[in-house]
């Protein structure tokens, strides 16, 4: 309940942000606080320095840039699920995390960079084939969202740097995303989750990218099932048989709400009824 | 009785204004000037010898006002328990801890933080030993819970009828006897009735102050028991019981988790008065996972033998109860509680034999229904295992085997205890003919028709409440562990103070029951005086007469009973008065509109005002009478009270991914008389949902080495107001004989019987592919396997 | 570190330690103990709070986070004497019991219907999915908050269920 003693900043810039980071032996970034704050309450984590970018002016908006659309660090849940730019498996994503009070604060960024095995926007900002862009001492990175999730609560980002943006390139289709929570239905964290983002063109799928939560050890493309339905005609037996295909090549892990066998099975049913909708989506 | 309409009526609660602005006063709420507060270091195994604390540095830290370990306070004993079989619980781990989360040290520190951050520096060693968890293997006695235990089986509860060696044989060759025979059905199923979490939404604190002036305490507890700790307390320190004075404040829900003396209150108190200071301890939600009591943990066997036509011949359960490292309140009692109700509201030959089996776990004892809603699982999934396997409806198979109302008063249950009243068939004829039902009936045949997996569950329950007889010290159920003799009784004082407002003080407290509103009912219904001039006065052992607390749905029919006693006395009284002022025969006088009258002649009245006057001027009375317009009484029933009903839920299953939605539950429960019925009606739905939340969503998960996996709310996953549907209730009235308001109790019934319902229901969904049954929790995944074994043939 | 922030419509000031929560500044510094807390994980929702007029789990957000904002508390919606609708509500429709979640309902509930003005009741029930209830299974919480999204709207709140009970004898 009582998180150990720390140093708290609450810089005013992403460049004084980033020099506070470089400065301590062990800091953590805090947006929102939504993950952050329970770990350290917890005492599982006990950084020396908690930088608040909550106070950065300009990371609040989402931005349609022409070619793709820029999702800014402070952008809440909320937001992110109500708005109407946002590719609809990012914004089914946003509206199924946490309860509302956590959408209220919590943001898109942060739960992306918090990097939970079971969450649920790492999965569409995987399958919309988002670009993370991190600030560090020595300036600006992009990293691919494929590059990102390394392994449970392990991202890409370097200990000084700050997720200051998600970019989504725009480029059409139809997307979805689809959970069965812990407590059933959409509620709570993913037992398993997919994220579904497809192109058609002439009656044929010509690109898509899948993405799976709650599976394996991190957010993970699904990409056999990706491979299987591209040049398919997305009829109702082509979805069937890239989905059975879902974890193919991917860790599956027990834990308290599956066993193997059945998070297996259910990343198929999940990867059908996301491709289903985006597939829907995309032909409308 | 009375039957004006205050009583039985719909009052809107005394106790919410304070609770909805914020201004109610709970246990961590209070603040005492200079307090110190808590932190406990925990063991992180489930078995362990301790062969070093070091608590140098954490006594050295800032803010720390001292360490303390089981050598500080080994004298002070281990805490008392009702049933003292097993182990009782030392204040501190002695040498080796039993369960993840055992208490090893406290920490007592200036504020809470310092505590906490002084707990992170003792060290502890500990050398490991094997721990025990699985209840089958505990049974087996390979590995000793507590070295100096003959067995892991503590106790052995066997009953058909209870206590009745010869009764019991004969039961057991009777259904020997069916099963033998050739044209009778025999089901039986091994069935979980998992471990689950009280987890009332106020952790609990306990504050302890010590004055040595007055050389008393003061202690502010979360508790149900007030006057029990109090007893407890005193008994710890050697001191009389009016030395303890003990208040539980707001409740912020018990649900029998709270229904316990628990080490850390004892261990507060000690450091006060070591220290001078009061001192505070609240949980953690961790805390309460692991170290407040959990509740059921059964694993059982039933087994039901029956006619093709639906005439049940007899039913054994045998079952493993686990009963965790060591024993509290009411530990190894609980499945008797169990066997109380074994039988349900049925008249079949019924043997039960419960094993009370000790565990490297947290305790367990009594949570919501308390061996009740384990024992009517068994029985009401069995009964409907049958009714499935002989192709009957299931509740034309329960109908045939109740015992019929005709039968009362003087019904003797098969497992041998008397029961106070009961209409079985007009209860469940009450669900079963409804539209609600009938609905229900339709909307699973079109779902089906669909191709959809829907269900429809029905189940009955009887339950035993209201404790209760005196008698049932007799049976060793009496309070004397706490240094209290007094056994089940109620009480309550009425008092109508000089300018006639009326002050009621109560033995027991509520948690959210609604005591403030139900008694001013009793009373007003009493007097005539209005119930915004009543204040109900409770938790508070330095002002409340002796009660033993709210539990059991006990408070109304007992407690209740016991100020309806007392209000009547004043009544008498006030009649007295109010005769000799108005020159009038006492028997003429009447009560109303604000006071008392001749009857016949309303004009000649006095007010309650003038009549408390003239009370409290002694001068005034006529001869003979005492000064003073109050009375207490004390009420011990006949016989605990027996409420029934019948629940049923249409649910749907996702074929593919395992995952249930109940899509409408229906309940008709018979309490008895209702006092007040927004209140009961609030009572059931709140039962329903922690039964509906023991069938779908609620565990606690130990792992093999005893580590509790679910200790936080992340994942010991309560229903939220998603997952529930709106509840549709209706009353069938059979009022209790054995209390003078005819009430039987309702706080636990929603509980007792909901939980096989749920399960009944699913598993009428996945019947047509060959499932018999699920365990709950009825989690997707559970329920997925279910149907994959029962397609693969399995 | 020094925070400042209106709280119920006053300005506070005070010196706090980075760790302390928003909740324990509520509860400790100031005094205001309706604000509950039921779990560490940001789960049960008793300590819900209006931060800037959203609803916010107190219990998981730095006291110094709050420097500068505007909170509401359960103590601070009765203004003048008169009960907030949702606490009418919550007292008319038997949404209690012990009381203990109450007050971060009641706050969810105010939060739900500054958006939502006439939600229906499944979106009354997801509104509120982030507050733990032990003891009304939700039914009259429902209840409660479908009285006083009517009251809000100038409306006759819905008869309560009891009027229509159906009693066998």
């Amino acid at each position: 309940m009582y998180p150990r003693s720390f140093d708290y900043i609450a810089p005013a810039s992403l460049e004084d942000a980033v020099r506070e980071l470089g400065n301590a032996e062990f800091a953590k970034v805090m947006a929102g606080g939504m993950s952050l704050i329970p770990l350290m309450k917890l005492r599982l984590l006990s950084p020396d320095l908690v930088v608040d970018i909550g106070r950065i002016g300009g990371l609040g908006e989402i931005e349609d840039t022409g070619d793709h659309l820029s999702i800014g660090a402070l952008v809440r849940h909320r937001d992110t699920a109500s708005s109407d730019v946002v590719p609809t498996a990012l914004r089914q994503a946003a509206s199924w995390t946490g309860d509302v009070q956590v959408r209220n604060r919590g943001t898109t960024c942060g739960a992306v960079a918090h990097a939970d095995v079971a969450a649920d926007q790492p999965a569409a900002v995987l399958a919309l084939g988002a670009t993370m862009v991190a600030r560090g001492p020595s300036g600006i990175r992009e990293i691919p969202s494929d590059e990102f999730f390394v392994d449970a609560l392990t991202s890409a980002l370097a200990p000084d740097e700050i997720l200051t943006e998600i970019r989504i390139p725009k480029r059409g289709g139809g997307s979805a995303y689809d959970k069965l929570g812990r407590r059933g239905g959409h509620t709570d964290y993913a037992v398993a989750g997919a994220a579904a983002w497809v192109t058609v063109s002439d009656g044929a799928v010509t690109d898509a990218r899948v993405a799976l939560t709650g599976v394996g050890t991190k957010p993970e493309l699904a990409r056999a099932a990706m491979e299987a339905i591209v040049g398919t005609d997305g009829s109702e037996g082509a979805v069937r048989a890239a989905s059975e295909r879902a974890t193919e090549g991917i860790t599956v892990i027990e834990d308290l709400y599956g066993s193997v066998e059945y998070k297996t099975h259910l990343a198929k049913v999940m990867v059908r009824r996301a491709l289903t909708q985006a597939l829907t989506e995309a032909r409308s | 009785m009375s039957t004006t309409s205050v009583l039985g009526g719909v009052v809107r609660r005394k106790e919410d204004p304070a609770l909805i602005r914020g201004t109610g006063l709970y246990t961590d709420d209070v603040k005492k000037a200079a307090t110190v507060h808590v932190a406990f270091v925990r063991s992180p195994l489930a078995h362990a010898r301790i062969t070093r604390i070091d608590t140098e540095a954490a006594r050295n830290a800032p803010g720390v006002l001292a360490v303390y370990t089981i050598d500080d306070v080994r004298h002070l004993g281990p805490l008392p328990a009702q049933v003292p079989v097993g182990k009782l619980r030392p204040l501190l781990a002695d040498g080796v801890v039993n369960h993840v989360g055992e208490a090893v040290a406290m920490v007592v520190a200036e504020t809470r933080a310092q505590a906490v951050d002084a707990a992170d520096l003792v060290e502890v060693d500990y050398d490991p030993l094997p721990a025990v968890v699985d209840l089958k293997q505990a049974a087996s006695d390979q590995i000793k819970v507590h070295e100096d235990l003959e067995s892991n089986v503590i106790l052995t509860w066997e009953a058909g009828p209870w206590g009745n060696e010869e009764g019991i044989a004969e039961t057991k060759a009777k259904i020997a006897e069916a099963k033998g025979r050739g044209d009778t059905v025999t089901v039986s199923l091994e069935m979980r009735n998992q471990r689950l979490l009280p987890t009332a939404i106020e952790p609990r604190s306990v504050v302890a102050e010590w004055n040595p002036g007055y050389e008393r305490f003061d202690v502010v507890s979360a508790t149900q028991i007030p006057h029990a700790l109090a007893g407890a307390i005193a008994k710890t320190f050697g001191l009389a019981s009016n030395a303890v004075h003990v208040l539980a404040p707001e409740v912020g829900g018990g649900f029998g988790c709270k229904l316990n003396i628990y080490a850390d209150e004892i261990l507060v108190c000690f450091a006060a008065r070591e220290l001078g200071r009061p001192v505070k301890y609240t949980e953690t939600r961790r805390e309460s996972a692991n170290n407040t009591i959990q509740g059921r943990g059964w694993i059982g066997t039933a087994t039901l033998v029956g006619t093709q036509d639906g005439e049940i011949l007899g039913y054994e359960l045998e079952a493993l109860c686990d009963m965790g490292a060591y024993s509290q309140n009411f530990t190894a009692a609980i499945p008797f509680l169990g066997v109380f109700v074994g039988s349900g509201q049925y008249r079949f030959p019924t043997y039960m034999k419960l094993d009370c089996v000790a565990t490297h776990t947290q305790t367990t004892d009594a949570y919501r229904g308390a061996g009740r809603p384990e024992a009517i699982y068994y029985l009401e999934r069995i009964i409907d295992a049958y009714a499935r396997k002989i192709g009957k409806d299931p509740a034309e198979v329960r109908m045939k085997n109740f015992i019929p109302a005709e039968d009362f008063p003087g019904v003797v249950s098969p497992v041998g205890f008397a029961m106070d009243t009961g209409d079985y068939a007009k209860n469940l004829r009450a669900l079963i003919e409804s539209d609600a039902y009938r609905q229900l009936v339709a909307e699973r045949d079109r779902l089906r028709s669909e191709g959809r997996l829907a269900g429809v569950g029905i189940a009955t329950y009887v339950e035993v409440c209201g404790f209760g007889p005196s008698g049932l010290a007799d049976l060793g159920f009496s309070w004397s562990a706490y240094g209290l003799p007094s056994s089940f009784n109620g009480s309550g004082l009425v008092r109508v103070n000089p300018d006639s407002s009326v002050t009621v003080i109560i033995g027991t407290g509520p948690s959210g029951q609604g005591h403030q509103t139900t008694w001013a009912q009793i009373v007003s219904d009493q007097l005539g005086i209005p119930i915004d001039r009543i204040r109900v006065i409770h938790g508070d052992t330095a002002e409340s007469p002796m009660g033993i607390g709210t539990f059991g749905s006990r408070s109304a029919a007992v407690d209740g009973s016991a100020t309806y006693l007392a209000a009547q006395k004043v009544r008498a009284k006030a009649a007295r008065l109010a005769a000799h002022l108005l020159e009038a025969a006492e028997e003429d006088i009447e009560f109303g509109d604000g006071g008392a009258y001749v009857a016949g002649s309303p004009d000649k009245r006095v007010t309650w005002e003038e009549i408390a006057t003239v009370a409290y001027q002694p001068h005034r009375l006529p001869e003979g009478v005492e000064g003073g317009l109050e009375a207490h009484a004390i009420f011990s029933p006949a016989n605990a009270t027996w409420p029934f009903g019948s629940h049923a839920c249409l649910v749907e299953v996702d074929e593919e991914t395992g995952d249930v939605r109940i899509l409408r539950y229906l309940t008709v429960d018979d309490c008895g008389n209702v006092i007040n019925p927004m209140i009961v009606a609030g009572q059931i739905h709140g039962g329903i949902a922690q039964g509906v939340g023991q069938a779908m969503f609620e565990e606690a998960v130990y792992d093999a080495e005893g580590n509790l996996l679910t200790p936080s709310l992340l994942d010991y996953i309560l229903p939220t107001a998603v997952d529930l549907p709106s509840f549709e209730l209706k009353r069938t009235v059979t009022p209790s004989d054995v209390n003078p308001l005819g009430v039987k109790g309702i706080g636990e019934a929603g509980t007792i019987g909901s939980a096989q319902t749920v399960v009944n229901a699913v598993v009428d969904a996945l019947s047509p592919l060959g499932v018999e049954h699920v365990d709950m929790p009825l989690r997707p995944k559970r329920v997925w396997q279910a149907i994959q074994d029962a397609k693969g043939g399995n | 570190m020094q925070v400042s922030m209106t709280v119920n419509r006053r300005a506070v000031t005070a010196d706090v330690e980075p760790r302390m929560l928003l909740v324990h500044f509520l509860r400790e510094e100031l005094g205001l103990t309706g604000t509950h807390i039921g779990c560490e994980t940001s789960y049960c929702g008793a300590c819900t709070v209006l931060v800037d007029g959203r609803t916010t789990k107190s219990c998981t957000m730095l006291a110094v986070q709050a420097d500068g904002a505007e909170i509401l508390t359960v103590e601070g919606l009765a203004q003048d004497g008169q009960l907030h609708p949702v606490q009418e509500g919550f007292w008319e429709r038997h949404g209690l019991q012990c009381g203990y979640c109450t007050p971060g309902m009641i706050m969810s509930a105010v939060g739900l219907l500054q958006e939502n003005a006439n939600p229906t009741e499944d979106e009354i029930r997801h509104g509120i999915e982030g507050n733990l209830c032990r003891c009304t299974g939700y039914h009259n919480i429902v209840r409660a908050i479908e009285y006083a999204a009517a009251k809000m709207r100038g409306e006759e709140p819905p008869p309560p269920e009891w009027e229509h009970e159906e009693v066998i004898a």
